[in-house]
């Protein structure tokens, strides 16, 4: 029993993960219908930075808020320099541009930073489990870190005027441009957005599966299969599903199938779930007017 | 008249390395057929139907496989392996486009990457091991000229290859051509309007995507011959994503688009090698990311807008 309550609860914290990317990507899914396929590789990119910025001497939270900065600022000038020119382009322009940009990041985070794989540290000490061993002290971390996070972006969307106009922006562009909402700069803030929520994921996950620059190719599949299960236009949902997916797969490798097929079989899971539940499980089914 | 004297004219092209191409440089072209054959699969049910496919690579997976097994254990000459792979690939992807058809977009394309995430790992698995050879895969022979015709194996692989590719290739151009070619393209754009002119769309959307895998499949025969090997880590998520940057970069619903996006695939990746050997994948990176800013449509729409400018297309006013 303690052995299942292990695996639910480490299974949470890499959730959390899951959830933090999944929500990036319903973030730039909601406002321009794009899935950013390199979401994962810019997050990997940040955390290097991370890394250099720490292995300089500077402590580690200023590196943190510092990192997250500078993914806002990428996440602002890839949006201004590569997708807004082809706003009007053909869907699989968009998609060939992600995916030049997935082996960008990843060609050069390798150049520079080299493939050996890096420990990252992690800011909440080495020390040892808490809570009856359940939880290891870098989860319970990163599991809070997460939902502040998340926390404070339902907040901002919620309770701020720009949230609430980034939320026009995304709704209703032509409408929200005539009430004078400067939508092509919402635009670039939500894509400042999305990229520093996953760099903050990216730090959170590299002292667990180490920093290399394929490190976040596994952690983006999980958190696209995370934002589908619990549908791609819900923000909630997404975080939700990402949690699902993170539990699924430590329960699934642990007793079901071993390590080697857990990424199979979450996908399984994901697959037969959305075959019964096409718009996710709490996605809104969108009908349209014929 | 003149589109056709193009064509022969591209064929007599694609015949003319056999005179002086080395072997190297014949595989390369071999490689670039069977990639093309590839493409026009996934073009057909992205590009034509719009069913969005990233799991691709896992139809050319069974293709090759089937092809060695047969060709390894069961001493079946490489051309008889064809028709099999072909059978075989077209259930297997009516199987995966049964689902397919509830799950629209987005969906569509987490199920097809996952089945490309799976297939590596299912063809490790033990139980298979007698057959797939396990993590080391099959190695195969290369097969020589028949008929006491004066060609080493390579020149004859590559023409094998090529004669099955244009037959691929003039199959699906005149599907799409005709009124199942019309109706796939209807659902694509007016789903509803579609149904009410009365197609079948469930059984369109499948069969579409079981012609695909076929078509898919017969290119993984193809590359297996080419390659003389089969290993279960070169048939994973990155062929599958090969496949989508080739089919994005000749641009959709073309037929002669998948033959850019294959030379694409095959031989950028080398130029970017000898651009920058520290970072070749950022040289390939910007390399798609500005033919996406030069042709958004994909080199078909190139060919379109030069094809709309010759002699013989424009319109008298």
């Amino acid at each position: 029993m303690d052995g299942v309550l292990h695996q639910v609860f480490s299974g949470i914290a890499s959730g959390g993960i899951y959830a933090s990317i999944a929500l990036a990507l319903v973030m730039i899914f909601t406002a321009t219908h794009h899935v950013n396929f390199a979401q994962g590789e810019m997050a990997m990119f940040s955390t290097y930075i991370a890394l250099t910025l720490i292995q300089a001497g500077v402590p580690y939270w200023i590196a943190f808020f510092a990192t997250v900065i500078f993914a806002m600022v990428v996440g602002v000038i890839v949006q201004k320099v590569l997708m807004e020119p082809l706003m009007n382009a053909p869907v699989l322009a968009s998609v060939g541009v992600f995916i030049g940009l997935l082996f960008i990041f990843n060609s050069t985070a390798g150049w520079i930073f080299t493939y050996t794989l890096k420990p990252f540290p992690s800011p909440f000490g080495e020390g040892g489990p808490l809570f009856g061993g359940f939880f290891s002290r870098h989860e319970l971390g990163s599991t809070a870190i997460t939902l502040v996070v998340l926390l404070s972006v339902w907040a901002f969307f919620r309770f701020t005027r720009l949230g609430l106009a980034m939320r026009a922006a995304a709704y209703n562009p032509s409408s929200s441009r005539l009430s004078g909402v400067p939508v092509a700069t919402m635009l670039a803030l939500g894509w400042g957005l999305a990229s520093g929520i996953g760099a903050i994921a990216g730090m959170m996950v590299a002292p667990i599966v180490f920093l290399d620059p394929n490190m976040m190719a596994g952690v983006l599949l999980y958190a696209f299969a995370g934002a589908l299960l619990g549908g791609i236009t819900n923000p909630l949902g997404a975080v939700v599903g990402g949690f699902i997916v993170g539990v699924i797969e430590n329960l699934g490798g642990a007793y079901v199938v071993g390590t080697e097929l857990k990424l199979s079989m979450a996908l399984i899971i994901i697959v037969v779930v959305l075959t019964l539940k096409p718009a996710g499980l709490f996605g809104k089914v969108l009908s349209s007017r014929v | 008249m003149s589109r056709i004297a193009i064509i022969l004219g591209c064929i007599a092209l694609a015949v003319l390395p056999l005179l002086g191409a080395s072997g190297y440089q014949l595989f390369q072209l071999t490689l670039v057929v069977t990639y093309a054959v590839a493409i026009l699969g996934l073009n057909l049910v992205t590009g034509y139907n719009g069913q969005v496919s990233l799991g691709h690579g896992a139809f050319y997976a069974v293709g090759a496989y089937t092809t060695a097994i047969l060709m390894d254990k069961f001493a079946v000459p490489y051309w008889a392996t064809l028709p099999v792979a072909a059978v075989i690939c077209a259930v297997f992807g009516f199987l995966i486009g049964l689902p397919a058809l509830r799950l629209g977009g987005l969906y569509l394309a987490l199920t097809t990457f996952a089945l490309s995430v799976a297939v590596p790992q299912l063809l490790k698995y033990k139980l298979f091991d007698d057959y797939t050879g396990g993590v080391q895969g099959i190695v195969i022979d290369k097969p020589d000229a028949p008929f006491g015709l004066a060609l080493n194996s390579d020149q004859w692989v590559y023409l094998f290859t090529l004669a099955v590719g244009i037959v691929c290739f003039v199959l699906i151009a005149n599907l799409v051509k005709g009124r199942i070619g019309r109706a796939m393209i209807a659902i694509r754009d007016q789903p509803l309007a579609a149904e009410a002119m009365g197609i079948d769309i469930a059984m369109l959307k499948t069969y579409t995507f079981a012609v695909s895998a076929m078509i898919t499949g017969i290119a993984g025969s193809l590359g297996a011959v080419a390659v003389q090997f089969v290993a279960p880590d070169a048939f994973g998520a990155p062929l599958s994503l090969t496949f989508f940057v080739g089919f994005v970069v000749g641009g959709g619903a073309s037929i002669v688009g998948p033959i850019f996006g294959a030379i694409f695939v095959e031989f950028i990746p080398n130029i970017a090698d000898q651009i920058s050997k520290a970072a070749p994948g950022a040289v390939y990176g910007v390399l798609l990311i500005a033919l996406m800013f030069v042709a958004p449509g994909g080199c078909a729409s190139i060919v379109r807008k030069l094809s709309a400018r010759m002699p013989w297309n424009r319109k008298t006013t």
